[in-house]
């Protein structure tokens, strides 16, 4: 009695320190103790699992734990920070795998306790099942493993009939009094399918929702087979990351001006579309990009993704340092999807050691574009194109962007003259007061900074 | 577990959830979705579980699958967390 009063009490304890983890990381001076905790709350529940009364194949659990752990500790060590977000998806794939498994463990034991516990075991099974196939395809597309859309003819209505099969084979499992090893098995592949079938032609733009969405999945799935082993910490965590993680989705597809929905069942305009975009490109060098910031006042850098790939950001930190030795306010300005996921930039940015109260999102500095005499953009296009803003034609029109347009001068660091990400027109390119400056952000920002060193002394 | 009270505990964690989000600035997304896959890694405690119950090969088998996803769901979201967290800093006083 007393190990069980122990391993409760335990249990007890590490929920209260999910949550309040999950708090601590509502800010940032309390977010680092926050993950701490929570991890604190994870080692005991994990410890007191294995006093669990009447308990076998220990040394199974320990060889699991030690390879599962291991290897996600040391791939988990060395990820770049560019490449966070697909980490993140499989992780997350893991958890709806192992949720999946919970629930196929009792299958085959076959001690199913009343329609409630099937039903529940049974729906966790599939959002398991579903978030791991997902979250597997999502990573291979954003690791480039898997590099084209694929999209099936009719996919929307292969989607639906799939989705009724499994679910109708769920059904008659919760239904049939006994265990049915061949419309379980038939279950797990229908459901894994399902997960792939939906992942496989959504867009790398459009992966951080869905990553965002298994998430939420996952921790429902966990919440349900908690109820399923009577583990009340499983169902807490999980369900507390299930509501958290579908407010989280919601957030971020609405930074995006795509209803989840759309994500999930039309397609981004392939390529192109919207008017086309009539001037010419001007371009400018380094030295005098470097004098247009040096004699600013005020200088807005809008960072993106192409950024953090061309690893230019330590640069850009150094080029600020300089500025703003030379008397110039320099402050970020942060799209809510830039990057990959919201937020992802803002850890780029904290990796190359800019504080986060230089940085700020798109509400913040909107309106102070229009006194910035320089906004400089690297590595940006979809979310400073005026497009989103006047061309109803335009495949992101109704997007909020960050009006980079309205500072006094901008300049943009490019690679060439093509299109983004997306391959929409950018008419920010071509107004009178932009000026191009061309190269790979590392280089073209390294330039920059040797000429505001020269013009300093 | 009596099914009242586990509807219970799914309403108020649910509310709990939504709670604690919503008052997450957007700097902090990236690092909460991962904090929060990380949370889940608890699904590890019902693996283990499920594996010391337990009994045919392949119960065994698919236990110790569900206790080595669980295990990197937790370490791997652990670590991506914690990496990211502790590179947000203020800007120093001088």
């Amino acid at each position: 009695m007393a190990i069980k009063w122990l391993i409760d009490a335990s249990y007890f304890v590490a929920a209260i320190l999910f949550i309040l983890g999950l708090k601590g990381m509502s800010s940032p001076v309390t977010a680092r103790k926050g993950i701490v905790w929570a991890g604190v709350g994870m080692v005991l529940a994990t410890v007191v699992t294995f006093l669990t009364p009447g308990m076998n194949n220990f040394a199974l659990m320990i060889i699991a734990i030690a390879i599962g752990g291991a290897l996600a500790w040391i791939s988990g060590k060395k990820v770049a920070m560019t490449d966070m977000p697909q980490m993140v998806a499989i992780y997350n794939g893991m958890g709806g795998g192992a949720a999946a498994a919970i629930a196929a463990v009792e299958f085959a034991r076959g001690e199913m306790h009343g329609v409630v516990v099937t039903l529940l075991a049974t729906l966790g099974a599939l959002i398991g099942a579903v978030s791991f196939a997902g979250s597997v395809v999502a990573w291979a597309k954003l690791q480039g493993v898997m590099k084209k859309a694929f999209r099936l003819p009719a996919q929307n209505g292969v989607n639906i009939l799939l989705a009724l099969v499994t679910v109708g084979v769920g059904a008659a499992i919760v239904i049939a009094p006994q265990v049915d090893p061949t419309l379980v098995g038939a279950f797990f592949i229908l459901a894994l399918v399902l997960g792939t079938v939906i992942t496989l032609p959504i867009g790398g733009a459009d992966m951080p929702v869905v990553i965002s969405l298994f998430n939420a999945f996952t921790g429902l799935a966990v919440g349900f087979e908690g109820f399923v082993m009577g583990i009340p910490a499983l169902i807490i965590a999980g369900i507390v990351v299930g509501a958290a993680g579908t407010l989280l989705t919601q957030l971020m597809a609405k930074a995006m001006n795509r209803p989840i929905s759309n994500i999930l069942f039309v397609p981004m305009a392939a390529a192109g579309g919207g008017e086309a975009v009539e001037g010419e490109q001007k371009e400018v060098g380094a030295m005098d990009a470097a004098a247009m910031m040096r004699y600013a006042s005020k200088v807005i850098i809008v960072p993106g993704y192409g950024m953090a790939v061309a690893g230019a950001q330590h640069k850009v930190w150094e080029m600020t340092e300089l500025l703003e030795e030379a008397g110039v306010d320099v402050s970020f300005a942060i799209h809510p999807v830039a990057g990959r996921m919201p937020g992802h930039m803002n850890v780029l940015l904290a990796e190359a050691g800019v504080p986060y109260d230089k940085i700020f999102d798109l509400e913040e500095i909107n309106g102070d574009f229009p006194q910035a005499d320089v906004a400089l953009v690297i590595g940006a296009n979809d979310v400073v194109n005026p497009s989103a803003r006047t061309d109803k034609s335009s495949p992101i029109y109704g997007m909020p962007i960050l009006n980079a347009d309205m500072a006094q001068n901008v300049i943009v660091v490019k690679r060439g003259k093509g299109t983004g990400y997306s391959g929409i027109e950018n008419a920010l390119f071509y107004k009178d007061n932009t000026r191009l400056l061309y190269g790979s952000a590392q280089q073209a920002i390294g330039e920059v900074i040797q000429h505001v060193k020269a013009l300093s002394v | 577990m009596d099914g009242f009270v586990a509807i219970y505990i799914f309403m108020l964690a649910a509310f709990t959830g939504y709670e604690v989000i919503s008052r997450v600035p957007v700097i902090l997304h990236t690092p909460l979705m991962s904090g929060s896959n990380f949370v889940h890694g608890v699904v590890l405690v019902g693996g283990m579980i499920a594996l010391g119950q337990a009994e045919t090969p392949l119960e065994q088998a698919i236990g110790f699958v569900a206790v080595l996803l669980g295990a990197a769901n937790a370490a791997g979201g652990y670590v991506v967390t914690e990496r990211m967290l502790a590179m947000f800093k203020a800007k120093e006083k001088n």
